[in-house]
């Protein structure tokens, strides 16, 4: 055996776990829910091929408002974490130096050693209707009554983003480790301001890691179902909880499977489109 | 220390009492110096005594603990970085890489509110004369490590400020190109006018190009002056031994007849030499002398070294051959210590080779004695 078909040999078995993770969990399954989201159940056990599942998606209104709600909600989550991660993350990168630098981050960090449910049920002791908030504000005297604070759009909002921060402050705190400070200085030193350094300087450094927190907080958050629901309730109006409806409530899998390929567009197109809007590249954000 | 705003009334920049300390650690101990309009001065140390500190003050990325620092008549106390007339070159140059060269010659033009067509005609201009005309478009990475450079400066110098401040700019690059933006530096000086205040460790790099270089070690300066004067005339032992190369010795003061000193070497030699640093020398004192390679003269038969005030005899250790800098280490065959001398460039001693036995002298001018830091008497340096 020559060396180059042993490194060619060498290469295929260090690819067959990837490969095989591949092709068994995401493409096979792919593959089956796109022929199922394709088919039609004309009679019992008798399946058409057709878009009548699509079609009913763009005729009932309740799907494509959820669908546009979760977009507009998820888009809105992404930015809210965005402006909060970024003060935060910039204070940590680069005003901290050595120990309480790394305390800081790992600050950020140890929420996540929790699962996410838990986490969700702590926002629910603090903002349910007899929970810690709502007895605060009596006990202060500044409502009469119980206060209801879960169930809204706050309140996902605020779980959701909650749950992202850490996927934001990561990819942002190590893109302004690696600005130099002396470019900040020299912004100064040439006659800039702090609104235009920031905006000539450390933004256009940041971007591809803005760009990459924002693609990951923004898939999670579409994709999220605990939170929404729980945080939510009915009025969470999810499109990951019609889906879920659609396979498990009402067992109509083929509906289900077209607004999981549905959701897999819109956040395509949207990852797209952002990445286009900030003249970023796939390969450099992630890379 | 005021001999500058003697001769020159037109001062640019000046530090009054200067000081910074970090916790108990004095960075910056009471400096003060005045720079004229147009000058090229240079602030020469070893790293870690405080030159950087100053450059910073200047700037205004930090506040001094006291004293003053007085930029065209106005005092630059609490006054933000971005409205100093100053700007500074950054060690590693701090080019922004998310803009064009353009963009970057533009960024301070933009910030003082300038139109784009008066911004581009500036930039235009500026190519031009740093000798790169054309090359607006091109991105920071493009260009080689003297391009940058030259981009660094014109960015600050459109700018037209008071003082051009520099951190080690040639710092990052390799020798030749050091060498050469040495040059270049001091062809720029002179084209635009600018004050340069520049920081270096090098001491070549201050010499070459410098009209005034102050010396600074822990804190506080130890000799302003031309570079002439430094190389010549050092005041203390610390600016003998760091500007240029010296052989040097310890010794004790044996015997003192008008200016001239006689001293017996720890080691066991005695040699004639003048004081130097303005010290008041008496019998028993402890010094340092300093005798530069290049004042030895070294020959092959002694009749040559005859008249020399100092005269010794030694064997050819190495010889460390560098074209016009070329040295001899020489091994002196009483005590055994070892000198450094130059060899002369007529050809002589081209086949000096390991060995060899040679005389060496020096006039007692040439040997500078300063009272030992350690010795008792040191009255400490006028910093």
């Amino acid at each position: 055996m020559n060396t180059q078909t042993a490194s060619r040999l060498g290469l295929i078995l260090l690819l067959a776990p990837l490969l095989v993770w591949l092709t068994a969990l995401l493409i096979l399954p792919h593959v089956d829910m796109l022929l199922i989201s394709l088919r039609e159940r004309v009679a019992p056990q008798v399946y058409e091929r057709s878009f009548a599942n699509y079609t009913e998606f763009f005729i009932e209104p309740l799907y494509w408002r959820t669908f546009a709600r979760t977009a507009i909600m998820s888009i809105s989550a992404t930015a809210i974490t965005l402006l909060i991660a970024f003060p935060v993350s910039y204070y940590i990168a680069k005003m901290l130096r050595g120990r309480s630098k790394s305390f800081l981050f790992l600050l950020c960090l140890v929420p996540f050693w929790v699962s996410e449910l838990v986490r969700t049920f702590g926002w629910m002791i603090l903002l349910r209707e007899s929970g810690v908030v709502s007895n605060v504000l009596q006990w202060a005297g500044l409502v009469d009554g119980p206060v209801e604070m879960l169930y809204n759009d706050a309140a996902i909002m605020v779980g959701l983003v909650y749950t992202s921060m850490l996927f934001m402050v990561v990819p942002l705190v190590s893109i302004l480790d690696s600005l130099d400070d002396s470019l900040v200085e020299a912004g100064y030193d040439l006659g800039g301001n702090g609104f235009t350094v920031m905006r000539t300087i450390i933004i256009p450094h940041a971007m591809p890691g803005i760009v990459s927190g924002c693609i990951v907080v923004f898939m999670l958050t579409l994709g999220n179902y605990l939170t929404p629901i729980l945080l939510g309730g009915k009025s969470s109006m999810w499109f990951t909880a019609q889906i879920y409806t659609q396979f498990i409530t009402r067992f109509n899998w083929e509906l289900g499977a077209a607004f999981g390929f549905l959701l897999l567009a819109l956040s395509t197109i949207i990852v797209w489109t952002g990445l286009k809007l900030s003249r970023q590249t796939l390969s450099e954000t992630m890379g | 220390m005021t001999r500058l705003d003697e001769n020159n009334n037109e001062i640019d920049l000046e530090c009054r009492d200067l000081r910074r300390t970090f916790g108990n650690f004095v960075a910056v101990d009471n400096v003060s110096f005045g720079v004229p309009k147009g000058d090229f001065f240079s602030i020469l140390g070893p790293s870690g005594c405080g030159k950087t500190t100053i450059l910073r003050m200047m700037a205004g990325f930090l506040e001094p603990t006291s004293g003053d620092i007085i930029i065209k008549g106005k005092s630059m106390l609490n006054v933000p970085p971005n409205k100093r007339p100053v700007n500074m070159v950054f060690q590693h140059l701090a080019l922004f890489p998310m803009m064009s060269v353009a963009e970057n010659i533009a960024y301070g033009l933009v910030r003082q509110g300038m139109n784009k067509s008066d911004t581009a005609t500036k930039v235009k201009s500026a190519l031009e004369r740093i000798g790169l005309p054309g090359s607006g478009d091109k991105s920071i990475k493009q260009l080689s490590g003297g391009q940058q450079q030259r981009i660094a400066i014109a960015r600050c110098l459109v700018l037209e400020p008071a003082a051009l401040l520099l951190d080690e700019p040639l710092g990052a690059l390799d020798l030749k190109l050091r060498e050469h933006m040495k040059v270049e530096l001091k062809k720029m000086q002179n084209q635009f006018g600018t004050t340069f205040i520049y920081i270096t460790h090098d001491q070549s790099e201050a010499l070459v190009m410098s009209n005034h270089v102050a010396v600074m070690n822990e804190g506080r300066f130890e000799q302003i002056g031309t570079p002439q004067e430094l190389y010549y005339h050092p005041d203390t032992s610390f600016v003998a031994g760091f500007v240029g190369d010296s052989n040097r010795w310890h010794g004790k003061v044996d015997a003192i007849d008008g200016s001239v000193i006689r001293v017996s070497t720890s080691d066991g030699i005695s040699l004639l030499s003048v004081p130097a640093g303005g010290e008041k020398l008496v019998v028993g004192d402890e010094v340092d002398i300093f005798v530069r390679p290049e004042s030895i003269i070294i020959a092959h038969d002694e009749a040559r070294a005859q008249e020399m005030d100092n005269r010794l005899s030694g064997n050819v250790v190495s010889v460390l051959f560098n074209g016009a800098n070329s040295r001899a280490l020489v091994r002196e065959s009483k005590t055994g210590g070892e000198l450094d001398v130059a060899l002369p460039q007529t050809g002589e001693f081209s086949g000096l080779s390991a060995g060899q036995q040679v005389f060496l002298g020096w006039g007692k001018q040439q040997s500078k004695a300063f009272a030992s830091v350690n010795s008792p008497t040191n009255k400490g340096h006028g910093g």
